[in-house]
């Protein structure tokens, strides 16, 4: 590295009072978020681990499932375990790195108002979410004409356009979950902690509670998100269900990111 | 040009900025000094909108920060080099900044050869950076939009002496062109050979603003006899104010007024000179002492 004097520079006159530029558009906010998510190490390993899993499921179902259970339906759930990891885990990450990495200082600096760098992180996440999910969707079903003709077995597709479309909103909610916490923490490890424990390490106790308490059993559809969450995996849905999706999704995700949204914009970036 | 005016940071009792009102002008480069802790890192985040006042105005170009359309465009900022995502390369976390103020990609490149970070430094990971090619990078990102305002915080930490020259001859160029220049340092050797006006803050206020000039001119004159005793009675009868350091005393006078004096006195001098900047430097070391964790070292103080 050598020293430059100004002499390089290249020579400008006095400044003259210059135009006021125009506003930074919304879609460039959202593209230089979009490339964010992709341009770490990480971030790369994270999206190519969509592909990655969903490929390394498949190739598991397709050698471990029964030959008579080999449907389109068994790759569908292969898939979507990796998915559901993975995606809130981006989720997350997209909001907590600015803290966690400290790239907050510049990304609200270069733009002032926290919520359209927020709302476009939110914006390509979902995107993001449901391009996955299509992709592990066609994965799967790459999966199930090889697997069948391998076996020899008839290629049943039996999960319906709707069961799709609820399976990709049980994981998109997976995925705000992940970016509420994002937005709550502000801090990656613990997002991610929060995130398992919320995922993973409740629904097992949730369940034990609701077997030993009636009353909880009981209360359950409408106070245990994953609970309510759950039953857009299992195909159908009943008006209850919605409700009780809609009652829960209220109180254990769009409450806590309000708040978690009025902080970010609140608080002070160091 | 950037206005502040009565700004007040509070977290809870302690008052980390008070009541502080100074103004950067275009075509200067004004230094922020002050030791550590004394505010100089909350104000700059004041301005740029990332830490919210607890009240007063801070304007640049004439508008709050959160109301500039672009501000890349307007201002350049570089408040801490090292908070950058470790895994990107210096030329990816110029890109994003490229995009984001919208413009050509070749800035880009004309940026890090203006501050000589060479493409294969530039292709590295940010984690394998040395302090001095973060500051580097900073500043291109700083500069990448051309912006009228440039606010730095110790912009100049981890530069080697030929970098600190380059930092200095680059930012000079830069007010000498029109821009305004507000750089923050805790070291007065630093900021005093690039600033054109200072501003000193100590413990959240501001002690000292004005010019360069006018700093130093007021710094009086600096004396030096092998009888002191005589001296500082003769100083006193003559009602002249007057410090003293280790052998030296520091009068609130001119030299020939403290000459005159002297051989009034029949004191012979060692050494009489106008006491450029050391008043200064004075003013500087109180402010430190009063914060600083060790203590005062003996005969420091008379």
């Amino acid at each position: 590295m050598t020293a430059t004097t100004v002499d390089t520079v290249d020579p400008q006159v006095v400044r003259t009072a210059r135009p006021t530029p125009a506003r930074i558009p919304t879609t460039r906010i959202l593209a230089v978020e979009l490339r964010k998510s992709f341009d770490t190490r990480s971030g790369f390993w994270l999206m190519a681990s969509i592909a990655i899993l969903s490929v390394v499921a498949t190739g598991a179902t397709i050698l471990f499932a029964p030959d008579s259970e080999l449907d389109y339906e068994a790759f569908a759930t292969a898939i979507g375990f990796p998915m559901a990891v993975i995606l809130p885990i981006i989720a997350a990450l997209s909001v907590t790195s600015e803290w966690s990495q400290r790239t907050g200082l510049t990304s609200f600096t270069l733009v002032p108002h926290r919520s359209r760098v927020i709302g476009a992180k939110l914006a390509v996440t979902i995107g993001v979410g449901v391009v996955s999910m299509l992709l592990a969707a066609a994965i799967g079903a790459v999966g199930n004409v090889v697997g069948t003709a391998i076996t020899g077995t008839d290629t049943i597709w039996n999960v319906s356009a709707t069961e799709l479309s609820y399976i990709v909103l049980g994981n998109v909610l997976g995925m705000l979950v992940g970016f509420m916490l994002g937005v709550l923490l502000r801090n990656s490890a613990g997002a991610i902690v929060g995130y398992f424990v919320y995922g993973f390490a409740l629904p097992p106790l949730t369940f034990l509670l609701a077997q030993s308490q009636e009353w909880f059993e009981k209360a359950q559809p409408w106070v245990d998100f994953n609970f309510a969450q759950g039953n857009l995996f299992n195909g159908s849905m009943s008006g209850d269900q919605w409700a009780q999706l809609g009652v829960t999704t209220l109180v254990w995700l769009v409450i806590p990111l309000v708040v978690g949204l009025r902080m970010v914009l609140r608080s002070e970036v160091k | 040009m950037i206005k502040v005016e009565s700004l007040t940071k509070r977290y809870g009792g302690f008052t980390a900025v008070d009541d502080v009102t100074f103004t950067a002008r275009a075509g200067r480069v004004t230094g922020f000094l002050g030791p550590n802790g004394a505010g100089k890192s909350t104000t700059m985040r004041i301005m740029v909108g990332l830490t919210p006042a607890s009240s007063g105005i801070a304007e640049v170009s004439g508008r709050r920060f959160a109301d500039l359309p672009n501000p890349g465009l307007e201002v350049g900022v570089l408040l801490d080099a090292s908070a950058q995502h470790a895994g990107r390369t210096g030329r990816e976390i110029l890109t994003i900044a490229q995009r984001t103020m919208g413009l050509p990609a070749r800035r880009v490149d004309e940026m890090l050869d203006r501050v000589s970070l060479t493409p294969s430094e530039a292709g590295r990971r940010v984690r394998n950076y040395s302090l001095g090619m973060r500051q580097r990078l900073g500043i291109a990102t700083a500069l990448l939009g051309d912006p009228e305002v440039l606010i730095l915080d110790e912009p100049a930490n981890g530069l080697d002496p030929a970098g600190i020259r380059w930092m200095r001859d680059l930012l000079r160029g830069y007010a000498d062109q029109g821009g305004t220049v507000l750089l923050s340092s805790h070291l007065l050797h630093e900021i005093e050979v690039i600033a054109d006006d200072l501003v000193v803050i100590g413990q959240g206020r501001i002690v000292a603003q004005g010019t360069k000039a006018e700093l130093l001119a007021a710094a009086g004159t600096l004396v030096r006899t092998r009888d002191v005793p005589t001296l500082a009675r003769a100083l006193v009868d003559a009602d002249l104010e007057f410090s003293q350091t280790t052998d030296a005393l520091r009068v609130d006078a001119d030299p020939d007024v403290v000459g005159d004096l002297a051989l009034a006195a029949g004191v012979a001098l060692t050494e009489l000179r106008a006491a450029d900047g050391a008043g200064l430097e004075e003013m500087f070391l109180e402010l430190t002492s009063e914060t600083q964790r060790e203590s005062i070292r003996e005969g420091a103080a008379a």
